[in-house]
Formats: structure tokens, sequence, C-alpha cells
């Protein structure tokens, strides 16, 4: 049977990956952020999970604003690097599990968690910056991806607490797929930040501090913060966190931290990165 | 539940509401079809005729020939949607967040490696807080 070993917390900055891409990874600005993977880039490499379920949100890339799905799953083979105005990220094309990803598709909708399907998507940031950050530049990435697509660009996102069930949810789905694999759950986004308006630039370490305390010690109480105090707290696009929970759902009620990282600034957010072990 | 009202008394804040990704549908739009090299290149040859290819109000063109985002997300447009003409101009987003500010490039970049902007004073309007 397969099962969840892991769960990742990350950011995804998109500058982080124009700093790989471009060769800036040691520049002074850079290096502090990526020194702050290596625990985990060693970690990954000396045990790599067969699949990583990855949640994320789409950038306006994928889905314009015609069609705006609150939660997606990608059911594809292959997830192309999406073009975000400057062409695609030079990384290599992610490949899907399609055989996992539409058994948790119909697992959950059965659950009562209506995800959309998808089957044909290219990969923003979100998506492909948390892959470079763990497995830096391969030829080709050592890992099989289901994409879990989260809406959080058009107000509202779902509620951390439907996002923590989601969570709950996947580990019942992956506990019932027959085949044996290691699979990770990884949460993307955040910390604080806000990209817009006269109040860009804002960061929280309080808030976020608190946040990746309670992810391990109070993740009952987590769940019910509201989305008016993301928004008032750690900005209009730290809301992203609530992806985060659908990674600490999948993980049960007990996990031990493995590694935690904060870092400000890189561009205009504050960096955040855990690694986390279920318990029992 | 969070009154709606609370989505207005964020300080120097515009909530991507629904009713707001209604009125920002066609700029939005515009700025999606960015993501594509060739669009890219006909909107840099003339951007005004390429702007007049969409449905969207002349306020709403008048703010993206100006790159004045505040006004673009006063518009209904959404940050994400406007990184793709910041990123047309190779751009990146620490620039475009910064010149909604009132802050020079160098004053933004400057306040975030000390650390960003603090949320004292800058999370109610109402409240003083």
């Amino acid at each position: 049977m397969a099962r969840i070993t892991a769960g990742v917390a990350t950011s995804h900055v998109p500058a982080i990956g124009a700093a790989i891409d471009l060769g800036r990874s040691g520049d002074d600005y850079w290096r502090p952020v990526l020194a702050g993977y290596e625990w985990a880039r060693r970690w990954i490499a000396a045990s790599p999970p067969d699949v990583v379920v990855l949640v994320y949100n789409d950038h306006a890339s994928a889905f314009s604003l015609e069609v705006i799905p609150t939660f997606a799953i990608g059911c594809a083979e292959t997830f192309e690097p999406a073009d975000e105005g400057f062409g695609p990220r030079p990384v290599p094309p992610v490949e899907g599990h399609p055989d996992l990803a539409c058994h948790i598709a119909q697992s959950v909708i059965l659950d009562e968690f209506d995800l959309t399907v998808i089957n044909k998507m290219d990969v923003d940031h979100g998506l492909t910056v948390p892959m470079s950050l763990l497995f830096g530049q391969p030829e080709a990435w050592p890992v099989r991806v289901v994409p879990v697509a989260v809406n959080v660009v058009q107000y509202p996102p779902p509620t951390g607490n439907r996002c923590y069930a989601l969570g709950e949810a996947i580990a019942r789905a992956v506990a019932s797929f027959p085949e044996d694999l290691d699979v990770h759950v990884w949460g993307t986004g955040g910390m604080s930040h806000q990209l817009q308006g006269p109040r860009a630039g804002l960061i929280n370490r309080e808030f976020d501090g608190a946040f990746l305390d309670r992810l391990v010690s109070d993740p009952e109480g987590l769940r019910r913060i509201p989305h008016i105090e993301y928004l008032r707290e750690a900005g209009s696009e730290g809301i992203e966190l609530v992806m985060w929970l659908i990674m600490r759902g999948a993980l049960g009620p007990d996990v031990r931290e493995l590694r935690r990282f904060y870092h400000v600034p890189a561009s205009n957010t504050a960096v955040g990165h855990v690694v986390l072990e279920p318990v029992g | 539940m969070t009154d709606s009202s609370d989505l207005d008394d964020i300080p120097g804040t515009t909530v991507f509401t629904a009713r707001r990704s209604r009125q920002g549908y066609y700029l939005n739009q515009f700025c999606m079809s960015l993501m594509k090299e060739a669009n890219r290149a006909r909107f840099k040859a003339d951007e005004r005729s390429y702007l007049d290819e969409w449905p969207m109000s002349e306020a709403q063109k008048q703010a993206v020939l100006a790159r004045d985002y505040n006004a673009a997300i006063s518009l209904g447009g959404n940050i994400y949607f406007l990184a793709k003409i910041f990123a047309t101009d190779g751009k990146s987003f620490q620039e475009a967040a910064g010149s909604m500010t009132g802050m020079t490039a160098e004053e933004y970049a400057g306040m975030m490696r000390a650390g960003g902007r603090s949320p004292e004073g800058m999370r109610s309007i109402r409240e003083g807080r």
C-alpha cells in the first residue's frame, strides 16, 4: 500500500526560481536563502519519495478568469513549465502519476471533496520553484508529482479548515492506493507577504513564527484562523498559507519537526520552510 | 464568516473579490494574452492598438499604458495578471510592487532588506491598529 512518509512546506517565490535559473544562487542576496534548503536537499536525496502530492496555487498561468476551480488535481502524464510572460523556466517537464492522481480524485470526491480534474495543464513557479529548492537543477526531476492546485488568487480561497480536512481525505486516499509507494505531501506558498497596493512589502515575523510553532503544536487552532486575520496579519498574498494546512492535515494529528528555516526577504516575501514527519 | 466590510478595512489593500474580478475581466484577460511571445511582440510594437483589440474601459487602458498598477487594481486588475505586463517589460515583481508604495525602487528594496513593512498600524483603518 502507499504511505505518506513526510510533509514539506516551502514558500515558492518566483524570484528564487529566477536566481537559480540565471546562476545567481551564489550572490550575497540569494546565498542565505538557498543555504536554508541544503538540509532538505540532503535529506530528500538520501531517501527520495516515489511521488510528491504538491499543493500549490496557479498564478494566472493555467487558469485565467474564465474558469476558477477552488481545488483542482492534475491527472496528466506530464506537466510543462508555463510561460509566465518571460518564457518558460528552463526546468524539466514535471512527470505526473496518473494512476495515483485518478485514485485520489475518485477517493476524495466520494469523500465529499469536489475536486476539478485537470487532464492538461502547464505548471508555473508555484510548483516548479519548490522542485528547484529541493532538487536543484537535475536533467530530469527524480520524483513523480501529483499537482493539487488551490485558488488563492480570487477571494475567497477555501477556508483553512476545509484545506486541513482535504489533507485528511488525501491521506485516506493515499492509504487505500494498492501500489507500494512512498508519498510526500508538500504545501507551498507564503509566508507573510503583500504584492499589491501601498501596503506592499508587509512582513510579519511574529505571525509567521507563531504559525510555524502551531503547525506542530496546535494544528486544530490553525485551521480556525479566519481569512480576515490572514489578510490583516500576513498580507493579501500571505493567505496562501492555507495551502500548508492541506499538507498538515495529510500528516495526521501528531508530527515531528525535522527542519525549520525562516528568512526575510526573498524579493517581497518572508521565506518559510519546514520538514515534518508523521508520528505514530 | 468574514464581514465584507472588513475586506475594505485594510489600509492600502484591495481584496480581489468576485465582483472586482467581473469588473476587471477583460483587463486581466488582456494581461493573460501576454503569456504568448507573439502577443508580447505585437503589444510592444504598438501598445495602444493592441489594447484597442480588447473591450476594456479607456481608464483601464490608460492605467496599462502608464504602468499605474494602483489604478489598474482599482479598476479590477489583479496583481498576478498584471504581472504579465511587467514581465513583458522585463521588470521584477519587487520593482512593480515597490512602484505601488510611493517609494523609490531603492527605498523599497532597502525596506525589504531591513525586514519589510511592519504590520503595526497597517491592520485596520477602523480600529487604527
